[in-house]
């Protein structure tokens, strides 16, 4: 390592430019930028315009000093490890952290974990809610629609159909009274008749059977014979219920009609009735939802 | 001129070898590299100054290297290694940027 004077340098080295650092003994080369700090003037215009670029390329001038041999050591030292800890850094894991970065991490992670585990918690049981909630309430949906198909028929208040008879009195003396009328409509509902039409009128459980002077009425409507009676149910059941020896149709026969009963298995009772809002009585709430 | 190839063989020889860091220097490493930058730094501007020495060059490179290490060693032990390191970077920092104006006035007058 010698001390002696560089022999590329120029024997007189330039003389240093006014107002720059005090050069009365060598800075170290990595001191800081001496008095007047980094962002601090100038100062007056140097008056070495060649100083810097021509120092510059005096110095790369290659030259085969131990010293020049060591620094270039010393650069590819540098060169591989900033290589080297730009690739670590770029491919960094966990395992260069500290233990306190490390236990920082750890709890994050925890907490977000908890975090996360609450708020799945939270999003299944609204998710069960859901499924329940929605399963509930399309049964409940359902169970209410078959009532109210069941209601309406037994209301009166939808068309229905399915097998059932036909049975047509033929009644030219007008023999048939009101109350033969509604010991057949008896007989009927008895056999499990579930829908009935006497000529044009739905005969519900609110039907009355009465006589004017033109002839029988139902709900206020006269009736003209033939009275046809149509009744959806088991259709032998109430064929063999007609028949039955002092039956209905032994009864108008003694009184002089005609009574004929005719199975059929695709009946379609049309007739409807207006249903009519109580004027007393009031639903009760139910208990529990309807299941 | 050399030093600048050395530099340059040794970066080209780090991304091709895939070196692993030791454990050990693994946090020493970047503190290491930031504190050897600082003294080329000082170099190139000694060089412009006229003052350039070939061996305050390589002690001063190698003490800051040290320092630098020691110091984050030293905060590790004393449970502030990530506060020092962060200092260390800071003051290397400003020194680098101090430097590099230094040179920037004597390449360019500006």
């Amino acid at each position: 390592m010698s001390q002696h004077p560089d022999p590329t340098r120029p024997p007189e080295p330039t003389p240093p430019a006014a107002g720059t650092t005090a050069q009365g003994r060598p800075l170290p080369p990595d001191s800081p930028a001496g008095p007047e700090g980094p962002a601090g003037p100038v100062g007056p215009e140097q008056p070495e315009t060649v100083g810097g670029w021509h120092r510059l390329r005096l110095m790369a001038r290659p030259r085969a000093t131990r010293a020049n041999a060591f620094a270039a050591l010393l650069a590819l030292v540098l060169g591989f490890a900033v290589a080297t800890q730009v690739r670590s850094t770029q491919a960094q894991g966990l395992e260069s952290l500290r233990q306190s970065d490390l236990v920082g991490i750890l709890d994050n992670v925890t907490q977000q974990s908890s975090r996360l585990d609450s708020s799945a918690r939270e999003l299944q049981a609204t998710r069960d809610q859901l499924i329940n909630g929605s399963s509930n309430e399309a049964a409940a949906l359902k169970a209410a629609q078959q009532r109210l198909a069941a209601l309406r028929i037994l209301a009166g208040t939808a068309p229905a159909k399915g097998p059932g008879i036909r049975m047509t009195i033929e009644d030219p003396g007008s023999k048939v009274t009101a109350p033969v009328l509604l010991d057949a409509l008896e007989e009927l509902r008895d056999a499990g008749a579930e829908a009935v039409q006497i000529n044009g009128s739905r005969v519900v459980a609110s039907s009355s059977f009465g006589q004017n002077a033109d002839g029988l009425e139902v709900d206020g409507t006269t009736l003209h014979p033939p009275y046809r009676i149509l009744a959806i149910g088991n259709p032998q059941t109430m064929g063999a219920a007609m028949e039955i020896p002092g039956g209905i149709s032994e009864t108008v026969r003694q009184l002089g009609a005609t009574v004929r009963v005719v199975q059929d298995k695709n009946m379609v009772i049309g007739a409807l009735q207006s249903p009519r809002a109580p004027r007393y009585a009031r639903p009760l709430p139910a208990p529990t939802p309807t299941q | 001129m050399i030093p600048a190839l050395g530099l340059l063989v040794g970066l080209v020889v780090g991304l091709f070898l895939h070196p692993t860091v030791p454990l050990a220097l693994q946090p020493y490493l970047p503190i290491a590299v930031i504190a050897a930058l600082d003294a080329v730094f000082g170099a190139v501007r000694a060089v412009l100054d006229g003052i350039f020495n070939d061996k305050v060059f390589v002690i001063s490179f190698l003490s800051n290297v040290v320092v630098a290490a020691l110091i984050v060693f030293l905060g590790d032990q004393l449970g502030v290694g990530a506060q020092l390191s962060t200092g260390v970077v800071v003051v290397l920092g400003v020194r680098i940027f101090s430097n590099v104006a230094s040179i920037r006035r004597h390449l360019f007058h500006a």
